[in-house]
């Protein structure tokens, strides 16, 4: 009998092969799950280390959504003085601006995954995807920070008498968190796979980013839009999350369960798309980045 | 068969050369033709070494075919000059990127450590570092957290453990760095020079360590180094690449004997290196030719311990170089300096535009018996190099009494100079 047929005879028991290629499908779960500590340590860095010798410290967390707020009051709602579906200029700008944000920020962080971290990627290997996970966590914090001011906003109108209604759908919440997670994570690692070899998406990103904010209805409601725009920003699929964020905290807008599935399947699909691409390019990055 | 912790098959790896980023749409596009056609990859043509030279072609082949096996519990040491493919092949170890062709086999957890320190954040301190960058090699909490007083311990700055790392000093961070990944207990440990860091009692400190990781625990250890006096210190077996292919594989003190020799390019020209063809120096400075010869000018590389060496350098000077020097450096073929010499005093705002031949006498009765290498750095100290660090050559001295023993035997010692011996009658 030969050496190779002895071989095949006894299998050896490899712990790991690695192999030119990666298969598209051939995703490494379990190894993401051994790494949650890696995940979970990423995200106390991108703290720590953000604020840290900052007098303001987390406070910055607030101050930006807050002074984007101001302004989109000053310009959209007393100078062009578009409609806030009845709501106080404030409320209306600054719900829109925390689920807006977290989708914003997560997409254009995790966009740069490979290209901002190629010194460490190219030092040791660690499953990639733990890096735009932990950003993505790291920005949710962020949101529920903004959340709570959100709240307090809202306590505040409605001591002043300002009819507003929380309505018992906020059980969607978590939900709608999970939806804006996924599509701004699912975005972000099709852009930063893509932008290992043509480094121009880079630039179109913020530029997208923005646009995008405004072919969704944070400046503005969904009611006031009709026609053809109507159709064009319902394919957009933060426009149901973000319309339904504002119908269940603040009661205005609709709720339209069959557009929260469409944004369902678009985030579902976005996400696994940009997993296996993600997971294609990860093991081959170095040499193009 | 069972006990072999990595192997390699048939492993090559392809880099593009140039400007990565410009062009590789229309490259993308070609592959993809040929793909659709159901014809070769045209960017994978084998042939282009690795040499740094230029020379035409897009690609490269860092690595071409290497096979090796690696058992477990071997430390086996990886050689080569700057562009070998060291660097590659733990790339290709460690994951960080994919290999070209072939496939690598692996039992056991591996752990690289490519450079130290990885991960470390400057605004963390000591101890949130050590968990960050034992989660990046693989390590869970709990596990980092039982080692935790170790790994300070052996790091030694349990006092500044709550100082941020950009606070240490870069001694501290390498102890600390190292001890991290030192107590990840891999069953494969893949370490990238990085004891070139720290001071003499840590390095002494590391390569017991890494002597106690592949003894005491039966783990295999790759160790890539310059430093001979370290590979041979730790390792059982060792590889010599060379232009991305295994030159040599096997025991170390060979292994060590390969690495310097190949970095001679003209192994068999007996005494005369001739470089008028290969074009060593710049637009100011040009190596002509060197040559080895006795005190009667007959050109030769086996001396007498009793003979003057005489070494002639024939250079070009195509206008004035201020403070220029040639460096001479004798070394034994373990890499060990015996000594350096230096033209500077000589040559340094002397020479005009013009073809000089300087000239170096080693005085006899000063090498021991054996083969030294024979280098040379040509540069401005402090300014640039010219040429720098050339082995060109060798010779060999048979044994004499210089060192005042005709007794037959291995005489100890790196250089064994003529000493004068006196006596007087005391009583």
């Amino acid at each position: 009998m030969t050496e190779k047929q002895l071989n095949n005879i006894v299998p050896e028991n490899w712990s790991m092969i690695i192999k030119p290629k990666r298969h598209w499908f051939d995703i490494n779960l379990k190894e993401l799950w051994a790494y949650r500590d890696l995940i979970a340590l990423f995200v106390r860095r991108d703290f720590v280390a953000k604020y840290k010798q900052t007098i303001l410290g987390p406070l910055w967390f607030i101050i930006q959504p807050l002074l984007t707020t101001l302004m989109f009051t000053v310009v959209f709602g007393n100078i062009a003085k578009l409609s806030t579906d009845g709501l106080p200029k404030i409320l209306f700008y600054f719900s829109g601006i925390v689920g807006w944000n977290y989708f914003a920020e997560s997409l254009k962080a995790t966009s740069n995954t490979f290209v901002t971290n190629a010194s460490i990627f190219g030092k040791v290997y660690f499953p990639r995807l733990t890096m735009p996970i932990s950003i993505v966590i790291s920005n949710l914090v962020l949101f529920f920070i903004q959340f709570v001011f959100l709240l307090v906003f809202i306590g505040y109108y409605y001591f002043l008498g300002v009819n507003i209604s929380i309505s018992f759908y906020i059980l969607l919440l978590p939900f709608l968190i999970l939806m804006t997670a996924g599509l701004g994570l699912g975005f972000g690692i099709i852009i930063s796979s893509l932008t290992t070899k043509y480094r121009d998406l880079t630039y179109l990103v913020t530029f997208g980013v923005q646009l995008w904010m405004y072919a969704t209805p944070i400046i503005y409601p969904l009611s006031s839009i009709s026609g053809i725009y109507k159709k064009f920003i319902l394919l957009n699929p933060m426009t149901p999350i973000i319309e339904t964020f504002r119908f269940i905290m603040l009661g205005s807008g609709e709720l339209n369960l069959g557009q929260l599935l469409y944004s369902f399947i678009f985030m579902i699909a976005t996400l696994i798309l940009g997993i296996l691409l993600f997971n294609k390019i990860e093991q081959s990055f170095m040499d193009t980045v | 068969m069972s006990n072999i912790a990595i192997k390699l098959e048939n492993i090559s790896k392809q880099y593009r050369l140039g400007v990565v980023g410009t062009g590789t749409l229309s490259h993308d596009l070609n592959r993809w033709w040929a793909k659709v056609r159901g014809k070769e990859d045209p960017t994978l043509k084998i042939g282009q070494e690795n040499t740094l030279a230029k020379e035409g072609g897009d690609y490269v082949w860092a690595l071409k075919n290497i096979n090796l096996e690696i058992k477990q519990g071997e430390v086996l040491g990886i050689m080569g000059k700057n562009g070998a493919g060291k660097s590659t092949l733990l790339k290709l170890l460690s994951r960080v990127t994919g290999p070209t062709t072939g496939q690598i086999k692996i039992k056991g957890r591996i752990a690289s450590l490519l450079e130290v320190g990885t991960g470390f954040h400057p605004e963390l301190t000591g101890r949130e570092n050590i968990f960050l960058n034992g989660a990046i090699l693989g390590m869970r909490k709990g596990e980092i957290r039982k080692k935790l007083d170790e790994i300070v311990d052996f790091a030694g700055v349990a006092k500044y453990l709550d100082t941020p790392v950009k606070r240490y000093s870069s001694g501290m961070y390498v102890r600390l760095a190292f001890a991290v990944a030192a107590h990840l207990e891999p069953d494969i440990l893949v370490v990238d020079e990085v004891l070139a860091v720290g001071d003499a009692e840590f390095q002494k400190k590391a390569i017991g360590k890494m002597q106690d990781v592949s003894k005491g625990g039966g783990r295999t250890v790759l160790f890539v180094s310059h430093n001979m006096a370290s590979i041979q210190q730790l390792c059982s077996r060792a590889v010599v690449l060379q232009s991305g292919s295994v030159f040599f594989n096997g025991n170390v003190k060979s292994a060590v004997e390969k690495y310097l020799l190949q970095n001679i390019n003209y192994f068999n020209s007996k005494g005369r290196y001739d470089f008028t063809n290969q074009k060593i120096g710049d637009d100011k400075f040009l190596l002509q030719e060197i040559t080895v010869s006795d005190s009667k000018n007959k050109i030769r590389t086996l001396f007498l311990q009793e003979e003057e060496i005489v070494i002639k350098i024939k250079f070009k000077l195509f206008s004035f170089i201020a403070g220029m020097r040639i460096n001479l450096w004798i070394k034994t073929v373990s890499g060990i300096i015996a000594f350096g010499t230096s033209s500077h005093e000589l040559t340094k705002d002397r020479l005009d535009k013009g073809i000089y031949k300087i000239k170096a006498i080693i005085p006899p009765g000063l090498l021991n018996t054996g083969r030294y290498i024979l280098g040379i750095n040509i540069g401005i100290p402090g300014v640039k190099f010219l040429v720098k660090n050339f082995d060109f050559g060798f010779v060999d001295i048979e044994s004499g009494a210089v060192h005042g023993s005709a007794y037959s035997e291995k005489w100890e010692g790196i250089v064994a100079p003529k000493i004068d011996w006196l006596y007087e009658e005391v009583s």
